[in-house]
This record gives C-alpha cells, sequence and structure tokens, in this order.
C-alpha cells in the first residue's frame, strides 16, 4: 500500500512529531514524505532512517497557509498513488487533513494512538482523554492524524531518495503580517519530559527553581490554566482542556491542584509526579508518584538529584 | 455582517464518561449536556461583539435531533438572532459538515465560527471540511479577530508560535481560548430566546465516510506512591529504574 506523510519543518528541521508521523506512516505501507520550506537535503535523506522511501519537497512554499499545503498535498497523492494520508496531529494537520478529507471524501481518522488494526479499525483519543474509541473507514481512501507522543518513534539506518516537488499552489488565502516565535527549543505538545507550575508557586518570579528542573531534565515547561490568564507565563504554555492536550512519558505537576479540566490535558502522560503542600490535592488521585510538601525547599533537591543520575550516565 | 455559528452539545466537563450496548453508545444516563465550549464562550460570544460593533446578524447552526433544541435556546439566550437545526442524528464530521455547507451554500454568510474542537469528540474536523466543501479559506485556532471594513485581521496560533494574518470575508474560522469572555444569559435574555426563530430543516443525502464501532475507558490508575519531600533521590531513582522515564 503506498503511504503519504505530510510533515511540517520549522526553522530548516525536521521536529519529533514529524519523525514520529513517518514511522507510523512506515508500518502502514510505502512512505512517501511530502514537505515544504527552506530545509536541506541532507536532513530529508534522513527521514529514510524512520522508514521513508522517498521525500519530496517544494521549497518555494514557506509559509502554512492551510489552503497553499492542502494543494500541494493533493498534487503529491496524485503523483504517487496514496491511498493512506498521514499527518501529524499538530496544528498544521488540525488545519490541512480535514480539507483533504473533504476534498478527496477520503475518511479522516483524527487524534490517532496507535497502529490501525489487521482490519484496519484506528483507536483514537475521546472525551478530552477520558476515554478510547475505535474508528473505522469507510472509503477506500484514509486520513490518519497521529496523536504526538502516543506510538515514539525510534531512529535507525537508511537514506531516502530526495526530490523537488512543484505544484499548482494558487493564491494564498491570506497575507502574513507577523510571526511571533515562542521562545525555547522544545516544542511543549511533543516533548517527552514537561515540567509544570501552577499558583503553587506564588509569582513569577519563583520560575527559576521550575526552570532549573526542566533544564536538568531537557524538559519542556508548561502551566496551569491561573498562570497563563494572570499573565505569569505565556499562554502556549498552557496544558489543559482549553489549552494544549499533551502525552508526555513524564509529567510532573507542581503546584497545580488537579481540576478536572487540568487532567483533561495532561491524562495521556505515561507517569505523572504531582508536588503539592496540600495532601488532599485532587491530582494525587491521578498521580503516579506523590510528594506532600514544599515545592520552594523540595525542586532544588530534586534538580541537585537529577544532575547526580546525569553525571553518572 | 453577516455571521453563521456551527454550535454543538457536548456532555458537561465533569460528567462520568462511560458506554452502554456493549460499549458501542455513549451512556447518557445522568449526562447534563452543555453547548460545547468552545463553540459558546469562544466562537459565538466573538460573533455577538463583531455585531455588536458592526451591526449584521448572529445565526446559530446545529446538526442533530429534537434533544439538541437545549442548548440552541441557550446559544439564543446568550444573544444570538436566530437558529437552523438540521434535523438528524449527527453522524461523523463530514455529514456535519455536508449538511452544513448545504445550509451555508444557498444562505451567503461573510465568516463561519466553528470552535476548535468539540471536547467529546476532539477531533477539529468540521471547519477544515466545512471550508473545503464552501471552497473558501479555513483559518485554524485563531486567538483574536477584529476587522476593518471586510478585511479581517486575525491572530492563529502555528507550529512554534503564533501568526497575525489578514485576509477578506468569506472564511471560515475556528475559535480558541483567547478569542472572547463567557457570556453568562441574563434573564431577560433567556425570556426573549424562547420565541426567536429556530428553523428546522431536513438533512440532505451524504455518506457517513467513518464509523465509531467502539469505546473502551482507560485502564484504572495504580495507587499514588507517595515519597518523602526530604528523599528526592528515592524520587529519582523510581522515576529512572522503576518507571524508565528519565
Amino acid at each position: 500500500m503506498s503511504v503519504l506523510v505530510y510533515i511540517d519543518t520549522l526553522s530548516g528541521k525536521i521536529t519529533k512529531s514529524g519523525m514520529e508521523a513517518v514511522q507510523y506512516g512506515s508500518k502502514i505501507g510505502d512512505t512517501t514524505v511530502i514537505t515544504n520550506g527552506a530545509i536541506d537535503t541532507n536532513q530529508l535523506a534522513q527521514l529514510g532512517g524512520y522508514g521513508a522511501s522517498k521525500v519530496l519537497v517544494n521549497r518555494n512554499l514557506l509559509v502554512n497557509d492551510a489552503s497553499q499545503v492542502s494543494r500541494l498535498v493533493k498534487a503529491a497523492i496524485a503523483a504517487v498513488g496514496a491511498k493512506t494520508i498521514v499527518f501529524s496531529q499538530d496544528l498544521t494537520g488540525k488545519a490541512v487533513a480535514p480539507m483533504i478529507s473533504a476534498s478527496l471524501k477520503a475518511g479522516l481518522v483524527s487524534g490517532a494512538i496507535a497502529l490501525p488494526t489487521a482490519d484496519g479499525k484506528i483507536k483514537v483519543n475521546v472525551f478530552s482523554g477520558k476515554a478510547f474509541g475505535i474508528v473505522k473507514v469507510n472509503t477506500e481512501k484514509s486520513v490518519i492524524t497521529l496523536t504526538p507522543n502516543s506510538v515514539g518513534v525510534t531512529e535507525g539506518t537508511g537514506q531516502a531518495t530526495v526530490e523537488d516537488f512543484s505544484a499548482d499552489l494558487g493564491a494564498p488565502s491570506y497575507t502574513t503580517k507577523e510571526i511571533k516565535k515562542q521562545e525555547g527549543d522544545i516544542l511543549l505538545p511533543e516533548a517527552g519530559l514537561v515540567v509544570s507550575a501552577g499558583r503553587g508557586l506564588k509569582g513569577p518570579e519563583n520560575w527559576g527553581i521550575v526552570e532549573d528542573l526542566a533544564k536538568a531534565l531537557g524538559a519542556a515547561t508548561a502551566c496551569s490554566r491561573p498562570v497563563a490568564d494572570i499573565g505569569w507565563r505565556p499562554h502556549h504554555e498552557h496544558v489543559g482542556q482549553t489549552g494544549v492536550a499533551i502525552r508526555p512519558n513524564l509529567y510532573i505537576a507542581i503546584g497545580i491542584s488537579g481540576a478536572i479540566q487540568h487532567l483533561a490535558g495532561v491524562n495521556g502522560s505515561k507517569v505523572i509526579v504531582v508536588i503539592n503542600t496540600d495532601p488532599e490535592a485532587p491530582f494525587f488521585k491521578a498521580a503516579d508518584y506523590g510528594i506532600v510538601g514544599d515545592a520552594f525547599e523540595i525542586l532544588p533537591k530534586l534538580t541537585a538529584e537529577i544532575n547526580k543520575l546525569k553525571a553518572l550516565n | 455582517m453577516k455571521l453563521l455559528v456551527c454550535i454543538s452539545k457536548s456532555p458537561d466537563t465533569t460528567s462520568k464518561i462511560d458506554f452502554t450496548d456493549n460499549n458501542t453508545k455513549f451512556n447518557e444516563s445522568g449526562v447534563q449536556y452543555i453547548v460545547n465550549p468552545y463553540d459558546e464562550w469562544y466562537a459565538l460570544v466573538r460573533a455577538l461583539e463583531l455585531k455588536e460593533q458592526f451591526g449584521g446578524s448572529v445565526t446559530t447552526i446545529s446538526v442533530g435531533g429534537v434533544d439538541e433544541e437545549p442548548i440552541i435556546r441557550k446559544a439564543l439566550a446568550i444573544g444570538a438572532d436566530d437558529a437552523v437545526r438540521i434535523d438528524s442524528e449527527a453522524g461523523d464530521a463530514y455529514y456535519t459538515a455536508f449538511q452544513i455547507s448545504e445550509y451555508a451554500k444557498s444562505n451567503g454568510f461573510d465568516v463561519v465560527f466553528t470552535g476548535k474542537e468539540t471536547i467529546n469528540y476532539n477531533g477539529s474536523q468540521v471547519g477544515g471540511m466545512l471550508a473545503e466543501l464552501l471552497n473558501i479559506p479555513f483559518i485554524s485556532l485563531a486567538t483574536k479577530l477584529d476587522f476593518n471594513g471586510s478585511v479581517a485581521t486575525i491572530m492563529k496560533e502555528m507550529v512554534g508560535g503564533d501568526e497575525v494574518i489578514e485576509l477578506s470575508t468569506p472564511f471560515v474560522i475556528s475559535a480558541a481560548k483567547g478569542m472572547a469572555e463567557q457570556r453568562i444569559p441574563n434573564m431577560r435574555g433567556i425570556m426573549a430566546a424562547r420565541t426567536k426563530p429556530l428553523q428546522v430543516i431536513a438533512p440532505a443525502p451524504c455518506d457517513h465516510l467513518v464509523s465509531y464501532e467502539s469505546y473502551e475507558l482507560p485502564s484504572a490508575k495504580k495507587e499514588c506512591k507517595y515519597v518523602d519531600a526530604n528523599n528526592m533521590g528515592e524520587l529519582v531513582s523510581l522515576l529512572h529504574n522503576e518507571a524508565k522515564v528519565i
């Protein structure tokens, strides 16, 4: 079966969730990747290590205008005769995959967390992480968006062939006036380790100990809704129902009580550590490991122990 | 400005989620339905603010049976002028998008709003499909929307940041947090909602592209293991050797 995977490139780099989507596709069938942006051929060839046989790149399309990306992907689907089209369930996938689905009348499975079974059924997240749905596609072609961090990614060896790919992209659907890049190198939705803090930190000036711990772990930082709402932290760090939903391997929640809306954004995490002064905080019910105590005393000790571990390995 | 807001019912955030009929149906007993929060707090309220600023009308549209009507009346109480219900059990997202597109095509709207996703299916599908079916641009995960004449300025989320863009109507926009603040309907709104027009129309024939075959609940979480606040060495050892996450 022929599979086409669309991936984003970000500042000339391939994202981790992009690699995960490529590897996912390669387990379904012979995988061609379609991408755009200013990225060098060597990097794209390395997608062979994640199972891609071929990479098609359009370097003229620099922004992620959904209409233009959609036309690019449709042209690539036609060129390779793809039956299954895979996106990461990220901001681009959420915009473009439904357009492709409606245009081709190909069933869309969004938020997949597992490979299709032998009879073609796919498990997805529903009810904000409180349940899973088993979805069957009723059409010959299918479009799948893969939840980041759901199947993981392992690097292999191999080189993909890289070809320039042009298509009629039509006019842009909008004019970009400004792009505001986030600070930090680790994208929160695809981060494997996340250190998150809430109102228990008492003020934005106290985030140093959170950042120190995140740095020691190589983790992304996140926060609860009240903290983003009062402007202590940027809004893109807000995890929860109205913010981003994440599923890292490790989620450390510091001074966050664990309201149901917050849990909806993190209940897919593999391991949850909760640090809170209040032993009755509801978050402990969702935790794998709990520490009752003062974050201001605990975090520096935890950071020191992590650094000790890193020094040994 | 003629604005259309897609609204859907979803179980209240605190609902207990379980399933019946051999795990093929959502168990609705005791479940309180609300307007999907993204549709209400962000999409509908921003549409109402724009109408208050520039004039025009706000119509809501839903695909669903009679049991959809309480949440439609809620949207009318908050301030929508009129409502349309396409009388059909919503199937998959394509079915819903197709029904809305058939109505929108013959009624010409400047902006069609959706919430960024529903809190029950979390698909983020209807907006993009709708835009494709209407052959107009789709702006997803918008956090700000303003107008200068017929030109919209929008802030939207993108991978690794935010983007500020401009485009002309018509377009479909999916609304995320930041767009507006929740509004509580007042008594006058609730009274007025009872007599506002709610048009019920028959669905157009359309296939389901996908079907939800069954549901599963996550396995029960293990008991939390407590670690002494003075023993962070033990926590690091558990995370490294037992959980194997660091």
